[in-house]
């Protein structure tokens, strides 16, 4: 059976509290260089093929994802 | 006969049982609604209480939306059905696009409760017209994901049609944009408000009675409705 991934990403302009909280923790890890972290989900469905293009991007738009403050991709692995 | 108001229990709910009591002390009937239950009982008005549903999965209200309850909800509040989400209630009637923006993690990450002053900015809704504009209230204000967030234009929109009902004084306790704490839809029947009046309603566990309004508010509304109707 076919494997979808969908990755969900805050927008750029909204504000990440919790990726700020990984950067200051990277800081005490003691790794230097990151300057940026975003923190969003992933997402593995495992469909038939049946289930089209046009579904999947239903599922992502409607469920998997909020539109008004998340971006989102689709792939097939 | 009594207005009723149905207060819906998800799985996870919290402030089920104060926000049936705010009803009652305001004079209305408060009927318990059930998330697995399409059947709205002849309500009246319909309350979302706070809380945290199915666990905040996915995205605080995201699964509710889908609850067998919240298609009768969706459906009655696009007819003019009276609709108050509180707190985890605001999150899942902005999930269900009956109101715009989205509510997100606080901005300085932890989790917030205190008795917060909110000055009511509209008090034409059907939730809100028992307060004068400009009015300010104390009420509790306890969330972690409590930040309004919407695009510009949108925000543009809701504060040129008077749909900002309620904004944050003294310091901006979540980041919501623009100190946003409540919104309605273009109708006023929805309203969305992260701060929690029902554990305003009685002096020995509130920090004022001025919660009582949203309540009172409401049962006038569907009066004058409802005596509009008969004439």
């Amino acid at each position: 059976m076919p494997r979808v991934i969908v990755d969900v990403v805050l927008k750029p302009e909204i504000l990440d509290p919790q990726g700020q909280a990984i950067l200051g923790a990277l800081g005490r890890l003691g790794v230097a260089g990151v300057s940026s972290v975003r923190q969003g989900k992933h997402f593995e469905l495992d469909v038939e093929d049946s289930v089209g293009e046009d579904a999947l991007q239903h599922i992502a738009d409607t469920l998997l994802a909020n539109p008004v403050i998340e971006n989102f991709t689709i792939r097939r692995a | 006969m009594a207005v009723r108001v149905g207060i819906v229990t998800f799985p996870g709910s919290l402030d089920d049982r104060d926000a049936q009591r705010a009803a009652r002390l305001a004079g209305a009937e408060a009927v318990p609604l059930w998330h697995g239950d399409p059947d709205l009982r002849g309500v009246d008005a319909v309350i979302l209480p706070g809380g945290f549903s199915y666990g905040d999965y996915l995205r605080c209200g995201a699964i509710a939306r889908f609850a067998p309850v919240m298609d009768a909800i969706i459906a009655g509040a696009r007819d003019g059905l009276p609709v108050l989400g509180i707190c985890n209630g605001f999150q899942i009637l902005c999930e269900s696009h009956l109101l715009p923006g989205a509510l997100v993690r606080n901005d300085h990450r932890k989790f917030v409760c205190k008795d917060q002053r909110l000055r009511i900015e509209n008090a034409s809704t059907a939730w809100t017209s028992g307060y004068a504009t400009g009015q300010e209230i104390v009420i509790p204000l306890k969330n972690g994901e409590g930040g309004y967030v919407a695009s510009d234009a949108t925000l543009d929109e809701l504060e040129a049609e008077g749909r900002i009902i309620a904004r944050y004084l003294d310091g901006n306790p979540n980041g919501s944009y623009r100190d946003i704490a409540g919104v309605s839809n273009a109708a006023g029947n929805v309203v969305g408000l992260m701060p929690h009046p029902e554990h305003a309603v009685e002096s020995l566990t509130g920090p004022s009675t001025d919660g009582l309004g949203f309540f009172s508010s409401v049962i006038a509304s569907v009066l004058s409705s409802t005596l509009a109707t008969a004439r």
